[in-house]
């Protein structure tokens, strides 16, 4: 039971952008603007001309359904939009388009893991809105003579996600924040690498103290740090006999501190009353056909992948923590060992993909099946296969080009043993070393052994081939017992070793 | 020079549209009505040559026409009679100016209106006020009062005007035209630069029901970049009918209230008569909610004008002062941009919405609203149409109500519960007190130009008020 000794209660408004959508919200002008011009996705809707007019898009309306039901709230009947008023030069109306009464879905929640097991967080309200445009400076913000206004945002779609104060710690609401990044990713409507596809505003209060929303927060590490910062920050006020107000603060990323922008008193007040360009809109009848397309969500998947390929729930849980991921492993576990490949989707190629932060995109189904397969075969060894991996990663090609390349082919049990056998004839010096009680006699031989096979032993089998040969001189290890041991004369060395050992350097006509 | 649509194309068939454009363009030129802001001579002049050399067809083909200055027009200067506008040229054309180009039309001007549409004299202009053709000493009403006073003038043969409260009935029948506010939503509002956007259409003048009901039939029709464009396109002209047997006239004795002139009353109830001789029935009818219009309607216009006019910054386009940071800038340039009706009502506006008011003025107004709705819901039960005066009395004199708001505010009563209610209501011109023009508004239900268009079509037709001109001219 986690006890929150100060009383810690967070709240966040998650802003997600629907950058998957063709068009903006209110205007025909085509979202994609992200490697072109400034101002170069715009129209008089968009800049907020006079005399334009706003029209809904009907696919951002689907998004936003798909949302609220996958966020588990309760879609409207009617749902309406408001004008928030406000003076700021990256909204070129005067005021942005939101909703206020009546949004699109309201009352759901998310499951996440919490400081003391499964917590539900509440969804308060997921409402449409446009996002503004951007403004751009000369070097920093203090530094810059001049603002440049970028309206390409401008009208993009939004969702903005109010979750109720229900997380108790900064490390709650990381957790909140992955699994909403989850969620939505699953719904493609939004791709989350996009710059600025995921913004956030939290609001945190301790026991005795009023809340502050801090602003500003550009990821969710920040978030995570600006959380803990006003935690320190109030409970020092509280300290001083101070009193925690409400008021806005502002996320100082470089230095990881919070700076007050304004307080109650000097809130906006955003006059908020209904657009009249825009008529409610009546979407009671759209959300059960939307239903039947919501795709398995990542709690249902992930206790689906447990069950269905008995792998363990930490791995379903990292892999169905990104939907192409998940899909990834599916596709790749239907066609090899589904708990072989968690282990290696898993531990190895996600590793390996974050090292270069990667997504999975970067890396084929075909070529881990492949792995898996030559694994599944022993032709390669564990290391081989990691090799491969990363190699890939980093240079391309196909696993089996890069065996090739780098001789990563498992070299059968015979050849090892042909290879050890040479060696101890060539070098009886350290193979009576070793029988003699130096132990590290035998190293020497592992490296002739593995010259031999260029690297395409596996040095533990090696090892064990060599001393199977000559510390006990039994080689093939079975029935032992029934082996008669002989001492053969390798030059001038005397070693002893089994006879059918004894035999097979005769025939090879070592001694 | 009036000359009816028909008359133009005559004259245009016979010789051609350049000389009549020209001749328009030559008249505006000389006029000291001040009913353009700016004129389009040469793009005019060019399209009218390219229409003459092309034959190209269209129910306007080669007619001028006058568009209000608060109307986007691609490539021509569109201020809404504001200093903040001064130089704004929009890059694109509003629905209405699409459909008039497609039919033919030529621009030939931006008219003179009240700034932002604020106002019923045209006499809050930037660009200074309009005169009313029949007096040069009095206002032509407004606010779209240069459309009007155009049209009455001779200036222009057609206009196109918007109508928020009563904008395009008061300069119509101050200046006696033909004037007519269509049903919320049967003229997109794309590309009029709103005051209003729950109140206000897009309408026709004309010196006659059947040319504003030509050039209604051009504007009007869906348009799917207004959400509130209803998918309807109308076809009145062909229907247009001197004949209103049968048709029930309700008169709602509220709109002869205190304040109405007696010749303005007189002239109305005869002209009620004459309806009634012409086979007309007549019925009073109760609409008590009337008295609450007037402040109902300026808390819901002046608060979504707070908002609209939010978006002039001197930012993007329009007037800008010299470069301060962002607070300074956009201050200075409202500051000396918006006049002080346009002031007054963003102040009074942003107030009716604000934290702690809103209930008490905004949302009450909404409920007042819905009750001025019901009226005529309950109304049209029993009648076809609704006839009251336009205006409370004629044209009054320049300056003589400019610095008294709340008396210039008064002067709407009469048109704007029909902006509340959304209803379509025409003025046309109905006698005369001392020279000037009264109007007689005729108000119909929800979509039912048809019946109005008619009633006021048979009124002209046994009538000859609208056949009068201001002389001088």
């Amino acid at each position: 039971m986690y006890d929150n000794p100060d009383g810690v209660m967070i709240g966040l408004e998650v802003h997600v952008q629907l950058n998957k959508l063709k068009t903006k919200v209110f205007c025909g002008c085509v979202t994609d603007y992200h490697n072109d011009p400034p101002n170069s996705h715009v129209c008089p809707v968009c800049l907020g001309l006079p005399g334009s007019m706003p029209v809904i898009n009907k696919k951002a309306v689907e998004a936003a359904i798909k949302i609220g039901l996958a966020l588990n709230c309760k879609v409207e009947e009617h749902t309406q939009f408001y004008r928030k008023n406000y003076y700021y030069p990256d909204l070129p109306k005067g005021f942005q388009i939101t909703q206020y009464d009546f949004p699109i879905s309201s009352g759901g929640y998310v499951m996440i893991e919490g400081e003391d097991g499964e917590l539900r967080v509440g969804i308060t309200r997921a409402h449409m809105e446009e996002d503004p445009g951007r403004l751009v400076h000369e070097g920093t913000i203090d530094k810059s003579k001049y603002t440049l206004i970028d309206y390409n945002r401008s009208g993009m779609a939004l969702i903005e996600i109010v979750s109720d104060p229900d997380m108790r710690s900064p490390k709650e609401a990381r957790r909140y924040l992955d699994k909403l990044r989850n969620i939505v990713g699953y719904l493609d409507v939004f791709d989350g690498n996009l710059e600025g596809a995921m913004r956030v505003d939290a609001n945190i209060s301790i026991m005795g103290g009023q809340r502050a929303e801090i602003k500003n927060i550009s990821s969710f590490k920040g978030a995570e740090r600006a959380l803990l910062f006003e935690i320190v920050r109030q409970k020092n006020v509280l300290r001083r006999g101070g009193v925690v107000v409400q008021e806005t603060r502002h996320f100082d990323e470089a230095r990881e501190i919070t700076l007050s922008m304004r307080t109650k008193e000097e809130a906006h007040d955003y006059r908020y009353f209904p657009e009249p360009d825009l008529v409610p809109l009546k979407i009671s009848g759209w959300a059960p056909a939307i239903k039947e397309t919501l795709p398995e969500l990542p709690d249902a998947r992930r206790m689906r992948f447990v069950e269905q390929y008995g792998i363990k729930d930490d791995h379903a849980k990292a892999l169905t923590s990104e939907l192409k991921l998940a899909i990834f492993y599916e596709d790749v576990a239907k066609k090899a060992d589904p708990k072989t490949a968690a282990v290696w989707v898993c531990d190895v190629l996600k590793g390996e993909l974050n090292y270069r932060d990667l997504t999975v995109e970067a890396f084929k189904k075909e070529h881990m099946l492949s792995v898996l397969e030559l694994l599944a075969g022993r032709k390669i060894t564990e290391d081989g296969a990691v090799d491969i991996i990363r190699t890939l990663l980093d240079k391309g090609g196909s696993p089996e080009e890069i065996i090739k390349e780098k001789g990563l082919v498992i070299v059968a049990g015979d050849i090892v043993e042909t290879a050890a056998l040479e060696a101890i004839v060539e070098n009886p010096q350290a193979a009576a070393d070793y029988q003699a009680g130096k132990v590290k006699a035998l190293n020497s031989l592992v490296g002739v052994v593995m010259k031999k096979t260029k690297g395409g032993a596996d040095a533990r089998k090696v090892r064990e081939v060599l001393i199977a040969i000559l510390s006990d001189g039994f080689y093939p290890p079975i029935e032992r017992e029934k082996i008669e041991k002989t001492i053969i004369k390798i030059g001038d060395v005397m070693v002893e070793v089994s006879k059918p050992i004894a035999n097979l350097l005769k025939k090879m006509g070592y001694v | 020079m009036w000359a009816s649509i028909n008359e133009l194309k005559e004259k245009i068939h016979a010789g051609s549209s350049e000389e009549v454009v020209a001749e328009y363009l030559e008249r505006i030129g000389r006029s000291k009505l001040n009913a353009f802001i700016s004129t389009s001579g040469e793009s005019a002049i060019s399209r009218a040559k390219e229409i003459d050399a092309n034959d190209i067809e269209g129910p306007l083909a080669g007619i001028p026409v006058a568009i209000k200055d608060n109307i986007s027009t691609r490539g021509i200067q569109t201020t809404c009679a504001s200093n903040i506008l001064k130089g704004y040229v929009p890059p694109y054309d509003a629905h209405v100016i699409e459909r008039l180009k497609d039919a033919g039309a030529i621009i030939i001007g931006k008219t003179n209106m009240d700034e932002f549409a604020m106002g019923t004299s045209t006499e809050t202009s930037f660009y200074g006020a309009t005169k009313n053709p029949w007096d040069m000493e009095r206002v032509p009403g407004g606010s779209s009062g240069g459309s009007a006073a155009a049209v009455a003038g001779g200036e222009a043969p057609i206009a196109l005007g918007s109508d928020t409260g009563g904008s395009v009935r008061c300069p119509a029948s101050f200046c006696g035209v033909v004037g007519l506010k269509p049903t919320y939503g049967v003229i997109s509002r794309y590309g009029l630069i709103a005051y209003a956007n729950s109140l206000e259409q897009i309408g026709p003048f004309a010196t006659s029901v059947r040319d504003v009901t030509t050039l209604f039939d051009v504007v009007a029709g869906y348009d799917p970049r207004d959400s509130t464009s209803v998918d309807k396109e109308v076809n009145y002209s062909s229907s247009l009918e001197n004949n209103v047997k049968g048709l029930r006239i309700g008169v709602p004795e509220e709109y002869f209230g205190e304040g109405t002139d007696e010749k303005v009353e007189k002239a109305v109830r005869d002209s009620i008569n004459t309806l009634e001789e012409l086979g007309a029935k007549t019925t009073t009818v109760k609409m008590p909610h009337t008295k609450y219009a007037l402040a109902a309607y300026y808390i819901i216009a002046m608060s979504e004008a707070s908002s609209n006019l939010a978006r002039f910054d001197g930012m993007r386009y329009g007037l800008r002062t010299e470069d301060s940071d962002w607070h300074t800038t956009f201050s200075q340039v409202r500051a000396s941009g918006f006049g002080d009706e346009v002031k007054r009502r963003i102040l009074l506006g942003t107030y009716a919405l604000s934290a702690g008011y809103h209930d008490k003025y905004y949302l009450k107004a909404l409920k007042v609203r819905t009750l001025i709705k019901q009226d005529f819901e309950r109304a049209f039960k029993d009648v076809d149409v609704l006839i009251t005066p336009t205006m409370p009395y004629p044209a009054f004199k320049l300056g003589e109500k400019i610095d008294d708001p709340i008396s210039l505010y008064l002067a709407d009563v009469d048109t704007v519960p029909i902006n509340l209610a959304g209803v379509p209501s025409i003025s046309v011109p109905c006698g005369f007190s001392g020279g000037l023009p009264i109007g007689l508004q005729i108000i119909g239900k929800h979509f039912d130009e048809a019946t109005i268009l008619r009633a006021a079509y048979t009124f002209e037709e046994n009538t000859d008020f609208h056949t009068k001109r201001p002389e001088g001219m």
